[in-house]
């Protein structure tokens, strides 16, 4: 029998996966082929991504089309055979073999909805380690990992559920944060279309470390295929009794569901979400009280990004030590890396904290797409820091581009090459910031539209220096005077491109 | 906003007892455990910008002001969000701090219009005054870019105004919709820069939920929300705290004045019944007190057909005494009586009744009280030594079950309502007992009625029983508390009887028509709380059993511990503004000051010494009797203060009658009421703007009313009746009503301590007040009961006479409206008809479709007293073969329809309880043309009245 895989991630899908699916099936009727609708290996540009299980391990073709079929076919798809869309070995391409895939282990190699896949993969391990664990213990496991949370505020994540650990009450949550809307990332999309088992035991493992029998994973309304891979691999986890009540016979409960949201940005930002979750408008709380003390309706909660939550079953599988030991500083364990936008090789990269970025761009992303000189890159979405060429050699890691006034965040990259206008990237800031903005404070809410006009008038001549100070002074109160930090970062996109960038201001460099 | 600004907190007192102690700009400041940084930093004196915090209010965080700085905190937290912590070293002001918040202002000002010196708020504006205290001088960003300048002002509502371009989306309106109101009418509707407030789905006001309580307005920090009384005259220059007069939740109000004119009404947020809350009535409507229709010469006539004659008040008065005098040397001492008001103050009703007994001789006196809340005296009285509730409002705020019985708080007494439904979404449990579907039950936000019995009218006592049935016979009772606080013998019978087969829920289901099973779910519900309160209203006293009705709760709550701590207790919501205060003026026949019996010789000496006559010992007449005693030719003379029973007393034709035959009607109103249209002699009343007093509200609170203006008429009502007892002979000589207190503290135990310069002193006093509790009483009976032993009573369940039948098959029963005040003479003069211009008779569909009724017909409504036509309203609130009314309009005739039936121990009319037949008609009943003659003829002699030379 062989086995093709082929991508249901919606990347792939939007490049033509499905199509050839379809075509693969037709033209194989008949024949024992099964074909596996797996996750992206996240190639980018390689997608839609064909593999076949063969004696030289999963040998891939792409990117192809349907049309392509008939020909891999005849060309001996089947077992391996070369062609012109031959890659070789998947996992022997210089992207895929110099990343460090602890969470995204899964992602592309399995069939994603299938319990017996993901237990065949060292699939629920972890949670069966934390089973025989007392829930301190669970979280030492992941304190000693160095977690952070990956959501984009790094907080470590041991002393978020230590914190909901010790917090009475008679009810707990466990709350993904699934709504994934930062420009250029993808991460979590890809993990949950490409992997929802390993999110789903995070969540459990977590609900085990607090104390919580109730998670929800708050999934942006955008991931529709997110969402029935999810909901398929909830049904089958509850089915096989790894969810719901008396997991494993441990007499242990943990129920899941998914809800969705409704389209809004600022949804991803915790309090909001809690909120939304609640059938409230998504306005963001002030803290404290902390989510982790004041939570879902009210009740302790932890609030994780999807890549912390499935980071939680290796670290439980192999132990804490394992995955700190890769990382730098206090930076530790892996990033999934996107690399989009002006890049050759766009897609998921996950690394261990420290690579450089000019690594990632050009070791591996390989330059822009264009050709041209990369001259700007933006780092961790939308609120993120561009930074400059000159900067490229920071490394990636949380306190490194802290130093230099940039965040790693959720691990975004977009890049853009030397035809960009970076006074339009900073009214495109503030722009994002008018249409997301909640509306609940003041420097947001007005400030982000000032922010535009005011951008405007520099661009446009008018009082050019007056105007680049009141800039600065509205930079200056969405900062320190914002309630969350879609207000309080919005300038740093802003005044990076203003200070790195000022000749796309009309505006001298500085010495 | 109001004038004569108060010191605002930011954010709301912290209950906890702990205290903590940090640094604040250097100084060490200790505040409760739980304060803000905001508030902690206010109550030192050191004030921090602040726009969308306020006391009254949860913090919110939005506006950003009130950044501090905080050692070893990151950043700038906003001050009203964190909470004190020990040691913590807070800076309030650094030249950062003051460019952010400058930079704040800057935005604010950007989209806001720069007309300070012609806005409304002018001088009482938050925004204005914060953009002053950090020092803006200029908007760098001009006022060309996005703005809302252009956003539509709505003036739908008739009191205030809404101006989305002066709006700073600080969400105060919408979070005291929410938090104070609990209507949650207002949202913010878009996002970011389009953020706006939102009465109901972008409607205008008064298309939305709004109840238009104020609280919106008095929250707004700049002119957005303001009145237009405020927009007319200007802002308002002084202003004297003083209680309104409409329910008897009895609200602080602060009169806020242009001189002698009245601009507007903001609720006191020290007021100890209302803490700055208010609702539609005594925050806007008080426009009736200097209504066109104000009577301010006094009038005579000798009789009701003749026109009306202006005289001075000395002939007015000598005129008046004359005729009763004569009367009285005609027909016998005990031929003339007199009515006291509960709108009145404690001082004029007290004086009233002094001048019946000491002056005209006899006992013939009686109050309105006597047709709401006389079943409570009598119950509770009977039951706990006490004819008073047990609680402070505050109390529900300590409840964990709330059974509200016969009562619509959210109508009848909206700002206690609303506390109610702030501690119902903070998770209490609620049983409501009443044939409608009250809001309460499942029409208010976030409030959702764990039982609604929803029984026929008649049956309260069948219920009551029947809880108690299921507690005693399910072991639920506080056996303890029993024992120790109660009469154990009573408590012994009163078990056995309620265990009787007999009065099981199951035994009286088809009499109630409430599921045995809902009953004992409530039972079980209210029994087991650890706190249940019940709060209680004239759907349980105007009742053939009413008295025994109120028994049975006093029963309950003492069977189950559920008395003498706060969160418990039994609590009767009073209908008018001084009910407990007329009722314990000695108003009635029966009961001198203080509730003891004119029988009791030592009391009776005690006033015969200090007022200097013999007095009776036998107890006057009460209303009822006084009607029958007119119609049978032995009662001829008749003083009313106050008081409309020509409108709001059962079987009018009986009533109408009986004035009729009244040699000398004499009424002091404000208006010509319908009383006023049988008088002879009409005395021009003061409104409650004009005169100095008190008013006691239901929770027992003694609260001050203050003069603002020159009464119109010349004189504050004590005055006239003072005049009056001169001129009968009797001599008084009070120079101000504190001197009237005097007296009454000296005479009675409960208001042994009280006294004007005490209630200056406190703001306002919960009587028992006295050497025992000399600040007051919030919660009765703490330790024992009044009357030593709590005494359990029987409660046999006997049905009302009045039955339907075929030919009457439906049971009429009677209510109050929000927007309107019982028989309506002061709503009726203000906008407050725009909500509610006329009474309807509300209908099942399943009724109206036998009856081949729609919606807004013309029906009649006929039952065995009369006959009257109003308009249909069909709603599924009513149970099938209920119908209902309210009674604000003399025209709509609800009175016609009411029976004389009674309660047997008080004379309380059965207003509840009425068998009618419904019919759909083509015009108004032969009643309502008689009366619309008859009123049209009087309106006409008052007119056409003769004008003094």
């Amino acid at each position: 029998m062989s086995r093709l895989f082929i991508s249901r991630d919606s990347t792939a899908l939007s490049l033509g996966a499905e199509q050839v699916a379809q075509a693969l099936a037709q033209q194989t009727a008949g024949q024992n082929v099964e074909i596996v609708r797996n996750g992206s290996r996240g190639l980018y540009w390689l997608e839609p991504l064909l593999e076949v299980e063969s004696p030289q391990g999963r040998v891939a073709y792409g990117p192809v089309q349907a049309e392509d079929v008939p020909s891999l076919l005849a060309s001996g798809l089947l077992t391996g055979g070369r062609h012109p869309l031959y890659l070789g070995n998947i996992e022997d391409l210089a992207y895929f073999k110099h990343q460090d895939r602890l969470t995204f282990a899964r992602v592309g190699l399995t069939d994603p909805v299938s319990i017996g896949d993901y237990l065949a993969h060292e699939g629920y391990r972890g949670l069966k380690n934390a089973l025989a664990l007392q829930p301190a213990e669970i979280v030492k496991h992941v304190t000693d990992s160095g977690l952070r949370g990956r959501g984009g505020a790094a907080f470590p994540t041991g002393i978020k559920w230590n914190t909901v650990l010790n917090a009475p009450a008679d009810q707990k949550y466990i709350v993904c944060n699934a709504d994934e809307g930062d420009s250029g990332t993808f991460s979590d999309r890809m993990i949950m279309e490409g992997d929802p088992f390993v999110l789903i035991e995070g969540m459990t493992i977590a609900g085990l470390a607090v104390g919580a029998t109730q998670g929800y994973i708050y999934l942006r309304v955008e991931y529709p295929h997110a969402r029935i891979a999810l909901n398929q691999a909830i049904e089958s986890a509850v089915k096989n009794g790894y969810l719901g009540e008396n997991i494993l016979d441990s007499g242990k409960t943990f129920n899941l569901e998914v809800r969705l949201g409704a389209g809004a940005y600022i949804c991803g930002e915790e309090t909001s979400l809690l909120e939304s979750l609640e059938g409230k408008r998504g306005l963001v709380r002030f803290k404290p009280p902390l989510p982790a003390i004041v939570g879902l309706f009210g009740k302790p909660t932890v609030v994780n990004n999807v890549i912390s939550l499935a980071s939680a079953p290796i670290i439980l599988d192999k132990g804490g030590e394992y995955y700190r030991d890769y990382g730098v500083g206090r930076s530790r364990g892996t990033l999934p890396l996107q690399l989009a936008g002006n890049i050759k090789y766009a897609g998921l990269f996950e690394a261990a904290f420290g690579m450089t970025l000019r690594e990632l761009l050009y070791d591996f992303g390989g330059g822009s797409a264009t050709g041209r000189p990369i001259r700007a890159v933006q780092v961790g979405g939308p609120l993120g820091a561009y930074l400059h060429e000159s900067q490229f050699d920071t490394p990636l890691d949380y306190e490194a581009f802290a130093a230099i006034g940039a965040v790693l965040g959720h691990g975004g990259i977009v890049v853009h090459d030397d035809t960009v206008n970076m006074a339009e990237m900073a009214r495109y800031a503030m722009e994002f910031c008018v249409e997301e903005s909640c509306g609940k404070c003041t420097p947001c809410r007005i400030g982000s539209t000032r922010g535009v006009e005011v951008i405007d008038r520099i661009v446009d001549d008018i009082e050019k220096v007056k105007n680049t100070e009141l800039l600065r002074d509205l930079c200056n109160t969405m900062t320190c005077g914002s309630l969350c930090a879609m207000g309080s970062m919005t300038p740093i996109p802003v005044l990076s491109s203003l200070n790195l960038f000022p000749e796309d201001f009309g505006l001298k460099t500085e010495a | 906003m109001s004038a004569n600004i108060e010191l605002d907190y930011g954010t709301p007192v912290s209950a906890s007892q702990d205290k903590v102690t940090l640094e604040i700009d250097g100084r060490q400041v200790t505040v409760n455990a739980g304060s803000s940084v905001l508030r902690a930093a206010a109550e030192a004196g050191i004030k921090i910008p602040k726009l969308c915090a306020t006391d009254s209010l949860e913090p919110f965080g939005s506006c950003r002001m009130c950044i501090v700085q905080i050692e070893g905190a990151r950043g700038y937290p906003a001050s009203c969000t964190t909470p004190v912590a020990a040691g913590m070293k807070v800076c309030t002001q650094n030249d950062k701090l003051a460019t952010v918040r400058r930079g704040i202002a800057e935005l604010y000002i950007s989209d806001h219009p720069l007309d300070c010196l012609t806005c409304a708020a002018n001088g009482d504006c938050e925004l204005q005054d914060t953009v002053g205290e950090v020092g803006l001088r200029e908007v760098r960003y001009g006022y060309a870019g996005d703005n809302h300048l252009d956003a539509v002002k709505d003036a739908s509502n008739p009191y205030f105004s809404f101006d989305p371009a002066k709006c700073i989306v600080c969400s105060r309106c919408v979070r005291a919709c929410e938090e104070t109101q609990g209507t949650f009418a207002l949202t913010i509707d878009g996002r970011g820069f389009a953020s706006h407030v939102s009465p109901g789905q972008n409607q205008p006001f008064m298309e939305s939920e709004c109840v238009s309580c104020g609280a919106c307005v008095q929250a707004c920090p700049t002119a957005t929300l303001i009145e237009k009384s405020v927009i007319d005259h200007g802002a308002p220059e002084h202003t004297t705290i003083t209680t309104c007069a409409y329910c008897g939740v009895g609200c602080s109000f602060k009169a806020e004045m242009k001189g002698e004119q009245l601009v507007r009404m903001t609720p006191d947020k020290n007021g100890g019944a209302n803490h700055g809350h208010s609702c539609v009535k005594g925050r806007f409507a008080f426009g009736y007190a200097t209504h066109k229709d104000r009577i301010t010469t006094p009038l005579i006539r000798d009789k009701i057909t003749d026109p009306w004659r202006e005289v001075s008040w000395q002939e007015a008065i000598q005129h008046a005494a004359g005729r009763l005098k004569g009367i009285q040397a005609k027909y016998g001492r005990h031929a003339i009586g007199g009515i006291t008001s509960s709108r009145c103050t404690n001082e004029e009703t007290y004086l009233v009744q002094k001048l019946i007994r000491a002056g005209f001789g006899n006992n013939n006196v009686d109050t309105c009280a006597r047709v709401c809340h006389s079943p409570t005296g009598y119950g509770l009285k009977s039951t706990f030594g006490e004819s008073s509730g047990t609680q402070n409002f505050d109390s529900v705020m300590k409840s964990d079950v709330i059974l509200v019985i016969g009562a619509n708080p959210t109508d009848g007494h909206p700002v206690f309502g609303s506390m109610m439904k702030r501690r119902l979404r903070q998770g209490a449990k609620l049983i409501v007992v009443d044939p409608r579907s009250i809001d309460l039950v499942s029409n208010s936000p976030h409030v959702k009625a764990d039982f609604h019995l929803k029984l026929r009218p008649g049956t309260n006592v069948a219920i009551v029983t029947a809880m108690a049935h299921v507690i005693v016979t399910e072991g639920l009772v506080d056996e303890n508390f029993a024992h120790e606080r109660c009469d154990v013998e009573s408590f012994e019978k009163w078990k056995t009887f309620v265990s009787l087969p007999a009065n099981s829920p199951e035994a009286l289901a088809e009499v109630t028509g409430v599921a045995a099973t809902e009953i004992r779910g409530a039972a079980r519900l209210y029994a087991a709380a650890p706190n249940g309160a019940i709060y209680y209203g004239l759907g349980v006293t105007e009742h053939s059993q009413g008295s025994t009705t109120v028994i049975g709760i006093a029963n309950l709550a003492m069977a189950t511990g559920n008395i003498g701590r706060e969160g418990v207790g039994v609590n009767p919501l009073r209908g008018q503004n001084n009910v407990q205060g007329s009722c314990d003026m000695g108003s009635f026949p029966h009961e001198f000051v203080g509730y003891r019996h004119v029988s009791d010789t030592a009391t009776r000496t005690l006033f015969e010494t200090a007022w200097g006559v013999t007095l009776e010992s036998e107890p006057g007449l009460r209303i009822p009797n006084m009607f029958a005693a007119a119609i049978d030719g032995s009662f001829k003379g008749l003083y009313v203060q106050g008081e409309d029973i020509a409108q709001s007393d059962p079987d009018i034709h009986h009533v109408h009658h009986a004035l009729r035959e009244l040699e000398c009607l004499v009424v002091q109103d404000l208006f010509l009421n319908e009383t006023a249209k049988f008088a002879h002699v009409f005395l021009p009343g003061s409104s409650f703007l004009e005169k100095n007093g008190t008013f006691t509200n239901a929770e027992r609170r003694i609260s001050p009313v203050r003069k603002v203006m020159t009464p119109l008429a010349g004189k504050e009502d004590w005055q006239v009746t003072q005049d009056l007892a001169n001129a009968m002979g009797y001599p008084m000589n009070y120079s101000h009503p504190s001197e009237i207190m005097d007296e009454i503290a000296a005479l009675t135990p409960q208001f042994a301590h009280v006294s004007y310069a005490k209630i200056d002193e406190m703001g306002s006093i919960q009587w028992p007040c006295n050497a025992e509790h000399p600040d007051g009483t919030p919660t009765m009976h703490e330790d024992h009961f009044v009357r030593g032993k709590g005494r359990f009573m029987l409660t046999e369940y006997i049905p009302t006479v009045e039955r339907t039948n075929s030919k009457y098959p439906l049971i009429l029963t009677t209510g109050r409206i929000l927007s309107q005040y019982n028989v309506g003479a002061q709503t009726r003069r203000t906008e407050n008809n725009m909500w509610h211009s006329e009474d309807r008779l509300e209908i099942h569909p399943h009724d109206a479709e036998v009856l081949g009724i729609a919606d807004g017909d013309w029906v009649g409504v006929k039952s065995r007293a009369g006959e009257t036509v109003m308009h249909a309203l069909i709603t599924e609130r009513m149970q099938p073969g209920v119908v209902y009314t309210t009674f604000h309009f003399p025209h709509s005739g609800a009175n016609v329809i009411t029976t004389d039936n009674s309660d047997w121990a008080t004379n309380c009319p059965e207003y509840k309880v009425t068998a009618v037949h419904v019919a759909k008609v083509q015009q108004p009943s032969e009643w309502q043309k008689e009366y619309q003659t008859f009123s049209d003829q009087q309106l006409s002699l008052l007119e056409d009245r003769i004008v003094a030379g």
